[in-house]
């Protein structure tokens, strides 16, 4: 073809000439040459990293975008490694995956089902990314998931909380390595039992949608458990902004606790409202008024300033951590961006990292390959201690951190303080208990 | 009955933060005319404007602390704030401590010249084109407005606490003989709501009882006539544009210690406050307060967890529900002028 | 022919034409080549061009000839969605009965919203419908979470029941088909460089497109569309002459509520989910910006305004600092630093802003939207007959 003949009309005659002539048709169904979706033939291969890049999660996704990159850079051998000299499986030797240059695409889940899907599915049909990573909440997991199972791609969920990635909505194609509701509950319940007592009366404010629903319900089993009573669990709008005729009502119910299922910026005013009412000044039944936040972001966290100060809650990890992974991670993540990474950057890493690193055992970058190279995988060295893959639901179980807003920050950075680690046993549930089903592995093509 | 006076404090407080915006939306979407798709933006600069004024107040400069180290072992630096340098460490931080209220001085102009600049510029060439030309101009506008401050700012909340003083919280209820800690009130809101019933006195008083005030509710009752006795009634209007924008401003800067501000603040309350002025009925300032408070009051009580066991999911929906049958009810809202928007 | 005006019918043609060869013409760049970047002619984004363009002709019939601005038509793209995936759940995977129930659904829910909203005009009936919009959004978020799955939505799943389908026993995801005709089915042309991708799903989405194209060209062409315009320019005088336009507004609203569902049906038939936020108040927005952006009241201006809108948030956003550098890697170094400097607060993640700027440009230098431009360009080059653009083509907003 030569550019004198680049005219769309131009164009239109000689492909429609050369479809017949010099075409090489390849027919994307189940009986097609490539063996499954995206195969990558040439030198180098394709991820997409999905993130939030408008709306309210933002920040959360420019983190998790530089936690990307920095894996890139440590895949393709550049950079200090970062966790790689630290993970217990040496599979990964910096020159790629299988060889092959790893390469990205980004794109926007706006924290939106529909867009995440629409940026996801472009990223396989235009892009050729043999793997989607990303995103900042359950909707979007769960949405993400359901389409990679069906393109057939791997999916390693970012930041998603909820019980049902895992749970009721689990996939064969999709992975969690962030820790979800029921692990909150679990870990949470007992250090409050420590600090606050076994006969507390607990006020909950939960948001209304599925996360919520499943946090309230694991954070008031696991303190039920344990002696406490719940007083009210009230739902509030996702759209609310102003929580004060939610909060107000809390000191006269005699409840001594109020336990605050809300997230991002749900979460910074429903505490800033909360403390604003002196709730943490008052004394009822003769015990100091305490708040809980059951999952914190220190990003968003940040966000209510001083308020935090000595609220419990739980993180999936923080810079803090002093165990080799853990700090190999903050420094070479420090180094390249002048600030330490949030748990949202820690997550996807780890979890990009942990996909380059099945790819390179199964041998193979073939969905199913990878997916048994998951299943079931123990490792180490990546800043949580020993954490397991868990065949049966694709959940990671590893220790979970009981943290609380640090009362002398030190600098804009230093938020919460790590109160606990609780071990692994102590979250673990079987894996039956939500139901769903993960199905087949689904390599596409 | 405890909870009842609460819910009402709340339903005030919530109300007047709803009148306050939805004063400014009525005067230049009710009176003239024009479909703001950006007064929510404008609410959201005036928060920006007590972040920004708080940043610049506490501008620093960084001396190294060699007792303590930043998370990657270094040696960690110290910011001090120039004020406290000039003005002595006391002084210095009760400036920071009071940035909030200070920057209602400082919004007051700022707003005031973005509104003007707003109208002079881009709202004007407006007024004669139809109501889907001014929503695409003014909603793209809104986002322009909202990618610059996200741009600059990020996209998290911005904590930006009230001074000391005003922390903590009021006892209603020991002062009215119920028990004490069952009717708390902060003192914050309390302020925001005597703050908004000031502002919205104050426009009220300015319409009503200068003389420019009269000429611009002419204006606004029949533009010809006024544009005949010779006034120029759109350097009046351009006023009335900056007035708008500083009351929006006003309410997002007192806004910012209540929740931190983001950038899409303004976006979150952008619909709601079209909801409270076509509930007030298009062209009444009244209408539109009347309506912010109403609709303040019905959301606590909705959100009352006694309410929420009957009907579940109420809280959701109460404002829209009450906007539908206020409007099912009373053709042009609670106090709507004829044939104001209404082709 | 068809019993369209020789005009029109060269206007159908044209349509028709683009979207049969959209392959061709949204991927104009060799794979590859730094520009393919902007390369929009894969299956997704075109699914999405014509559904967006379904969606917007439907808005077009009740904003663009009556003057009726509803600000909550999402919803009725939501319901019709609802109603699509639970279709896939309990009937079968083919697309067929998900589309048809989808537009009776919507149009059952827009008849008793309209009827209720179209008690009032002007921006009381705006609010109405945003109103009613967003009760629906806000429920199906929250209490009716068992219906509509909430925050994480609905896909289909291995247990569901499907009585009309074999049962799935391997465990594998049902996928949406056309009497087994995947919809995600593609066949890929490529020519030396270039990669054409022609997918099932795009061409039955682009043949239920024209259809809707072809009945909205002879709504507004027929005596039925000649009253809902008179209902825009003078509801008074309508009803002096003893004509009550209720019904005939009523009709445009329903059969615009209906183009929204088949659009959200189709959505659904194309990517098997269905979740609340499409029925967002912003989601409203969209579909005004799209029409107003193309041009309100003409017949192609709301599906160029959805096309531009779709393709910004698609391509533009997926653009990445990486990506610049690689563009400009040719220039020297402090020169391309300053000019990836220069353009990316408006790309990736600022595609917002871009999109903002864009709107105002639009609506300040082109009044009627982007057909004017097209117009503008179109009277440039046949100067001689300046008066030849026709009046039908082109009525102003309001």
């Amino acid at each position: 073809m030569t550019k004198s003949n680049l005219t769309r009309r131009g164009l239109i005659k000689t492909s429609a000439v050369a479809g017949v002539g010099l075409a090489t048709p390849t027919i994307f169904t189940a009986s097609s040459v490539a063996a499954f979706t995206n195969e990558p033939t040439g030198s180098s291969v394709t991820l997409g990293f999905n993130v939030p890049q408008s709306g309210p999660y933002a920040d959360e996704g420019a983190d998790e975008l530089r936690a990307y990159e920095l894996a890139v850079e440590h895949l393709n051998g550049g950079g200090d490694g970062g966790l790689m000299n630290t993970f217990s499986s040496k599979a990964l030797k910096g020159n790629g995956i299988l060889g092959k240059e790893v390469k990205y695409v980004t794109g926007d889940t706006q924290t939106k089902s529909d867009a995440a899907r629409a940026s996801a599915r472009s990223m396989i049909e235009k892009d050729g990314a043999v793997m989607i990573t990303g995103g900042s909440s359950s909707g979007v997991a769960v949405a993400v998931q359901a389409l990679c199972q069906e393109a057939g791609v791997i999916f390693m969920a970012g930041l998603t909380h909820s019980n049902d990635t895992t749970g009721k909505d689990k996939k064969a194609n999709g992975f969690r390595h962030f820790f979800n509701s029921y692990m909150s509950g679990a870990a949470l319940a007992p250090i409050l039992a420590n600090n606050y007592g076994t006969d507390r009366r607990a006020y909950h404010l939960t948001a209304d949608y599925n996360w919520g629903y499943t946090t309230e319900e694991a954070v008031r089993t696991s303190t039920e458990a344990l002696g406490w009573e719940t007083v009210a669990a009230v739902k509030t709008p996702l759209t609310q902004t102003d929580f004060s005729s939610y909060i107000a009502p809390v000191l006269q119910s005699g409840a001594d606790v109020l336990v605050l299922n809300h997230y991002g910026g749900n979460m910074v005013n429903s505490l800033t409202n909360a403390v604003q009412f002196g709730l943490r000044d008052k004394l009822v039944n003769n015990k100091n008024f305490e708040i809980i936040v059951p999952l914190y972001s220190r990003l968003m966290a940040k966000g209510a300033g001083a308020n935090v100060k000595g609220i419990y809650g739980s993180t999936n990890w923080h810079w803090s951590l002093t165990d080799e992974g853990s700090k190999a991670f903050v420094k070479s993540f420090g180094t390249k961006y002048g600030f330490p990474p949030s748990q949202a950057a820690h997550t996807t890493y780890v979890q990009a990292m942990l996909y380059a690193d099945a790819v390179e055992r199964a041998g193979s970058f073939n969905p199913c390959a990878v997916a048994e190279a998951l299943e079931g995988f123990e490792f180490d060295g990546m800043g949580n201690g020993k954490t397991l893959y868990r065949a049966e639901d694709h959940q990671c179980f590893k220790d979970v951190l009981v943290v609380r807003g640090k009362e002398n920050p030190t600098s804009e950075f230093d938020l919460l303080e790590i109160v606990e680690v609780t071990p692994t046993e102590q979250v673990t549930y079987d894996a039956s208990i939500f139901g769903g089903e993960l199905g087949a592995c689904n390599p596409g093509a | 009955m405890e909870a009842i006076i609460l819910q009402v404090l709340n339903g005030l407080d919530k109300g007047s933060a709803y009148a306050l915006i939805a004063l400014g939306l009525t005067l230049i979407f009710g009176t003239l005319g024009v479909v703001n798709f950006a007064h929510g933006a404008l609410f959201m600069i005036g928060a920006f404007c007590a972040v920004t004024l708080s940043r610049i107040l506490s501008l620093s400069h960084e001396v190294l602390d060699p007792g303590k180290t930043d998370f990657l072992g270094n040696p960690s630096k110290v910011n001090v704030p120039y004020v406290n340098d000039w003005f002595g460490e006391v002084a210095g931080s009760a400036i920071i401590d009071w940035a909030v209220p200070l920057s209602i001085l400082f919004a007051i102009p700022v707003m005031i010249v973005i509104g003007i600049v707003m109208e002079r510029g881009l709202i004007k060439h407006f007024y004669k084109r139809p109501h889907a030309d001014q929503i695409l101009v003014t909603f793209g506008l809104a986002i322009v407005l909202q990618e610059i401050i996200k741009y600059f700012y990020g996209a998290n909340p911005i904590p930006t606490p009230a001074p000391q003083a005003f922390t903590g919280s009021f006892d209603f209820g020991a002062m009215l003989g119920f028990d004490p800690n069952v009717i708390i009130y902060p003192y914050w809101r309390i302020i925001y709501f005597a703050f908004a019933a000031l502002i919205i006195g104050g426009v009220f008083a300015f319409l009503q009882f200068t003389t420019f005030g009269m000429v611009v509710r002419a204006g606004m009752a029949d533009r010809e006539t006024v544009q005949l006795l010779g006034i120029d009634i759109d350097r009046r209007f351009t006023l009335m544009f900056g007035l708008a924008a500083a009351v929006a401003g006003l309410a997002g800067v007192m806004y910012t210690p209540i929740n931190s501000p983001n950038y899409h603040m303004g976006m979150d309350f952008l619909v709601l406050s079209f909801v409270v002025v076509v509930v007030g009925g298009m062209g009444s300032l009244p209408g539109a307060v009347a309506a912010g408070f109403l609709l303040g009051i019905l959301e606590s009580f909705a959100s009352m967890r006694e309410v929420l066991e009957y009907l579940p999911g109420i809280n959701q929906i109460i404002i829209y529900l009450v906007a539908i049958i206020i409007l099912l009810t009373r053709p042009r809202g609670l106090m709507g002028r004829k044939g104001v928007m209404e082709e | 022919m068809f019993g369209l005006a020789a005009k029109d019918f060269r206007l159908l043609l044209l349509v028709a034409a683009l979207v049969a060869f959209a392959p061709f013409i949204l991927n104009p760049f060799p794979e590859g080549s730094g520009m393919a970047q902007f390369n929009a002619g894969y299956p997704d984004l075109m699914q999405r061009f014509v559904i967006f363009g379904i969606f917007a002709i439907g808005f077009n019939i009740l904003f663009g000839l009556t003057g009726y601005l509803s600000f909550g038509h999402a919803a009725f793209l939501g319901v019709g969605s609802y109603a699509a995936i639970w279709m896939m759940k309990l009937l079968t995977m083919n697309v067929i009965p998900a589309i048809i129930l989808s537009v009776i659904v919507a149009g059952v829910f827009s008849l008793i919203v309209g009827w209720i909203s179209l008690r009032r005009s002007g921006i009381y009936f705006s609010i109405l419908t945003l109103a009613f919009a967003q009760m629906m959004y806000s429920l199906a978020y929250s209490v009716l979470t068992p219906i509509t799955g909430g925050e994480t939505g609905l896909q289909p799943k291995t247990s569901d029941p499907r009585i009309l389908d074999s049962l799935v026993t391997d465990g594998t995801t049902p996928k949406a088909n056309l009497f087994g005709l995947e919809m995600g089915a593609s066949y890929d042309l490529s020519v030396s460089g270039w990669v054409f991708t022609f997918n099932a799903g795009y061409y039955i989405a682009a043949v239920v497109m024209l259809i809707s194209f072809y009945v909205a060209i002879r709504i507004f062409r027929s005596p039925f569309g000649m009253m809902l315009r008179a209902v825009k320019s003078n509801q008074n005088r309508l009803n002096y002459t003893g004509l009550n336009a209720k019904p005939y507004t009523l009709a445009a609203f329903v059969i615009s509520g209906m183009y929204a569902g088949l659009a959200g049906g189709l959505m659904v038939a194309m990517d098997t989910q269905a979740g609340a936020e499409r029925m967002f108040w912003t989601a409203s927005g969209e579909v005004v910006l799209m029409t107003i952006l193309g041009g309100a009241g003409t017949l192609i201006g709301p599906v160029l305004g959805a096309g531009l809108i779709k393709y910004m948030e698609n391509i533009l956003s997926k653009i990445n600092s990486n990506i610049l550098h690689e563009w400009f890697a040719f220039l020297p170094d402090g020169f391309e630093d300053l000019l990836v400097t220069l353009i990316y607060p408006f790309i990736g993640k600022g595609w917002h802003l871009t999109l903002g700027i864009l709107f105002m440009l639009v609506v300040i230098f082109l009044p009627g939207g982007l057909v004017e431009g097209g117009q503008r360009i179109g009277r440039l080059f046949k100067r001689k007959k300046p008066d030849a653009t026709p009046a039908a083509d082109k009525t102003p907003a309001e």
